[in-house]
This record gives C-alpha cells, sequence and structure tokens, in this order.
C-alpha cells in the first residue's frame, strides 16, 4: 500500500468509526452552541463593539469545540486494545498521524461549518461574513489545519494518562497562541470589511509558517510518541 | 568532589551577589525611571539565565530521546524547573518596575505576553511530568513536549511583537542606552545570578539522581 493510500485509509477509518456514533462531533457542536449561547449574556451581542470582537469569540468558540474532538481521536482507539493494534498494523506512525489528523480536520471542520452561520446569526455579524466568505474559509482551514495538528499529536501524548480531558487543552492553547492569535486578527480584520492584504497578508503567512513548522515536526516526532 | 565545587560555588555566588549589590546602591539614579531603574541589574540576567534553561532543556530532550540515558531526562526536568523560577523572577520584577513606571502592575505588551505564555507552556512541561506515572513514557514524552515547546518560543515572540509593543526597546540588542561604565555591574551580576541558575539546576539533579536510586532499590526490594 502507498503511503497516501494507508494515510487514506486511517482517515476514513476514523471517520466511519465517528459518523457511526457521532459522539465526538455532536458533544462538539452542543459545546459549541452552549459557548455561543454565554457570550450573549457577557456582551451586547446587537451592539455595533461586537464586530470587533467576533473575530476573537468565533475562534475561542472554535478552539474550546475542537479540543473535544481532538480528545476523542485517539482516546476512542483504547477499548479494545485498538491503538496497539493500529500501532502494530503495517504502517508507519507518519501514515497513522496524518490519517488521523485529516479526520480531526474533516469533523472539526463540520463543527465549525455549522456554528458559524449560527454565530453570524446570534451576533448580527451575517452580512460582513457573506461578504467575506472567501478568505474568511481560507483563513478557517489553515487555523483548523493548525489546531488539528497539535491536537492531534497531544491527543496521542496524553491518550495513556491521568486527567487526560484536561490535560489537552491545558498543554496545546499555549502553543496554539500564535496560530489562535494569527487566526482571530485576520478575521477579526475580514468582519470589519478589510480587504485581505497588507497586515493580513503577513498573519495569513505566519498561520501558514506555523502550519507547516508543526506538521514536520509532529511527523518527525510521532514515531517517538507511539512507539517510545 | 562534586559537592565540594557546589560549596564553592555556593559561596562564590553568595559573595558576588553581596559585592554587587553595594556596587550597584550607590549608582546614580536614572534620569526618567529613578531608582527603580537599578531592577534592570536582576531582571535582564534572570531573562537570558532562563532563555539558556529552554536551551538546554532542549538539548537534554533531544539527547535523551537519541541515547535514552535517564541522565539526559534528569538535566532536562531540572534546568526546566529552575528556568520556570527564573523567568517567574523575570515576570515578577518586570512587574514591580511596571508599577512605578507605568503605574499599572500588568500591561498586555510584547514581551510580556510572550514572557508570560513562555511560562505557561514550560509550566505545562511540568504538568505533563506530573501526569505519568512510567518513568521511561515520562522522559519520552517531556522530551517530545519540551522540543515542540522549544519551537514555539520564536514563534510565539515574533508573532506578539507583531501585535504590539509597549515595553521600553530592549538595553540590548535593541536600540536602548546603556552608561558604558554600568556594564560590568550589569555582567557581574548576571554571572551571580548565572551561577545560583548553575547551583540550583545542581542540587535538583542530584535529587532526580537519589530518586530514581530509591526507585530502583524500591523495586529490587519488591522482586525479593
Amino acid at each position: 500500500m502507498s503511503f497516501a493510500r494507508q494515510v487514506l485509509v486511517v482517515a476514513l477509518k476514523d471517520l466511519r468509526a465517528e459518523l457511526r456514533t457521532k459522539e465526538a462531533i455532536n458533544a462538539s457542536f452542543a459545546f459549541a452552541l452552549v459557548v455561543l449561547l454565554l457570550f450573549s449574556f457577557a456582551f451586547d451581542p446587537e451592539a455595533e463593539t461586537t464586530r470587533e470582537i467576533s473575530g476573537g469569540l468565533l475562534w475561542i468558540v472554535f478552539a474550546f469545540a475542537g479540543t473535544l474532538v481532538l480528545n476523542r481521536s485517539f482516546a476512542r482507539e483504547l477499548p479494545n486494545d485498538c491503538l496497539d493494534a493500529l500501532v502494530a498494523a503495517p504502517i508507519s506512525g507518519a501514515a497513522l498521524f496524518l490519517g488521523k489528523a485529516f479526520a480531526n480536520f474533516v469533523l472539526v471542520m463540520a463543527m465549525e461549518l455549522v456554528s458559524l452561520p449560527v454565530f453570524c446569526i446570534f451576533n448580527n455579524v451575517g452580512t460582513p461574513v457573506s461578504k467575506q466568505l472567501g478568505p474568511i474559509l481560507l483563513v478557517m482551514m489553515l487555523g483548523t489545519w493548525g489546531l488539528t495538528v497539535i491536537g492531534t499529536i497531544f491527543s496521542a501524548l496524553t491518550v495513556n494518562i491521568r486527567l487526560r480531558e484536561v490535560m489537552l487543552p491545558m498543554l496545546t492553547y499555549p502553543i496554539l497562541v500564535p496560530a489562535l492569535m494569527g487566526a482571530m486578527l485576520i478575521t477579526k480584520g475580514l468582519v470589519l470589511g478589510h480587504p485581505l492584504s497588507g497586515d493580513l497578508v503577513t498573519w495569513l503567512k505566519m498561520l501558514m509558517g506555523f502550519d507547516l513548522i508543526y506538521t514536520a515536526v509532529s511527523l518527525v516526532l510521532v514515531e517517538t510518541v507511539l512507539v517510545g | 568532589m562534586r559537592e565540594k565545587i557546589l560549596y564553592v560555588l555556593g559561596a562564590l555566588a553568595v559573595v558576588i551577589l553581596v559585592w554587587n549589590i553595594n556596587t550597584i546602591v550607590p549608582l546614580p539614579a536614572e534620569r526618567n525611571q529613578g531608582v527603580v531603574f537599578k531592577i534592570i541589574f536582576f531582571h535582564v540576567p534572570l531573562a537570558i539565565s532562563a532563555m539558556l534553561a529552554s536551551g538546554v532543556a532542549l538539548i537534554a530532550s533531544v539527547m535523551f530521546l537519541i541515547t535514552k540515558n535517564f541522565e539526559y531526562d534528569a538535566l532536562a526536568v531540572s534546568v526546566t524547573e529552575v528556568g520556570l523560577a527564573l523567568l517567574a523572577g523575570n515576570l515578577v520584577t518586570g512587574s514591580i518596575w511596571g508599577r512605578q513606571a507605568w503605574g499599572i502592575w500588568w500591561a498586555w505588551d510584547a514581551r510580556l505576553t510572550s514572557a508570560l505564555v513562555c511560562w505557561l507552556l514550560y509550566a505545562g512541561y511540568l504538568m505533563l511530568r506530573n501526569a505519568i506515572e512510567e518513568p521511561t513514557q515520562r522522559a519520552t514524552f517531556a522530551a517530545v513536549f519540551s522540543i515542540f515547546a522549544f519551537i514555539d518560543v520564536p514563534i510565539v515572540i515574533f508573532s506578539i511583537k507583531w501585535w504590539r509593543t509597549q515595553h521600553p526597546q530592549p538595553v540590548f540588542w535593541g536600540g536602548g542606552s546603556f552608561p558604558a561604565d554600568w556594564l560590568p555591574h550589569f555582567l557581574w551580576n548576571m554571572l551571580a545570578i548565572a551561577l545560583v541558575a548553575a547551583l540550583m539546576v545542581d542540587v535538583r539533579l542530584r535529587q532526580e539522581e537519589s530518586q530514581r536510586e530509591l526507585d530502583s532499590l524500591r523495586r529490587m526490594a519488591h522482586a525479593i
């Protein structure tokens, strides 16, 4: 089996398992809704100032709800010793990691694509968001890939330890600070109606750099994490 | 032998620190900031030592992953803990200075924010260690995390720098000015703080070694 095929098989397996149980995606979307609801108490959702903070709010929702999906990524393999079987399978750790990362990316993106319209309606930012939908989707994909790569490798790192659910966000958010900050600033600029140029492009490049660096580092280190 | 070196180094650090404080106190106050400016003699060496510590932690972590020698793991955890304490000292002295110079304890300025993020990163390292029981797994995972954290440090610093900056231009490597005759005071204090740091790392290293020895004895007792 070629490397690409191995990645695809792992990704499809994860997606199939998730589609049958829907445990992570449902929990994640429900959580996103709850956070969106709580935001409406924290500030006036109808005020003009909401637009200025909407980029940040959106990514807080994505990061929090996304963690729920990522937490399950390796924890799902624990019953019946599936993780041992996966590690023993004749595929490289990198293929396993990439497959899981792609599956997580699809799931987190799905949660985000459902949350985005709800967010727009709740906070009355539908018009500005729909005007800049293309660039916003691009930022969402880049930011989510960063979130997924870090989340997947750390999900493997924390799968066997105590307090798994607490440790994952504790470890990932500080590492994700540059990516989340970039994504927040670009999204904010786009919602405020700025075109994707100048400073925003610099941030976009930073986001791409973050994604590339951590994808590479994760691919190198994943074998160590899984096998030891 | 190692203990004697330790005592000598400790005594040396104390002597240098006392002597430094005696020479720094009579220095004139800075024109705009007043006497609080002198905190720089401690603030900057703490930051530099903390940075060095994170570098050593990276090297020790990589070496552990290559050799699987637990000495390197012990070094990595010791140096990270001490580095975290140094960075905490750096944040606290900076905060005291900020209260005097800016009138506020904390500002979301680039350097403050990135120092805090780095502190949280390495605090995560220690939390991760605490959560894992099995020594080999703990050392391996901690080493992997340390590499991730170290790579993040420059990205955090540069991205937050783009975000905003309010910190006074750094005196060293950044356009600030520092009287030339104050430099020796600064360098002596740098040496003293680096010595204290090295000393703490060594004490911590011995604890780790004793701990490992105890663990192996306990295992042996169980086996018998």
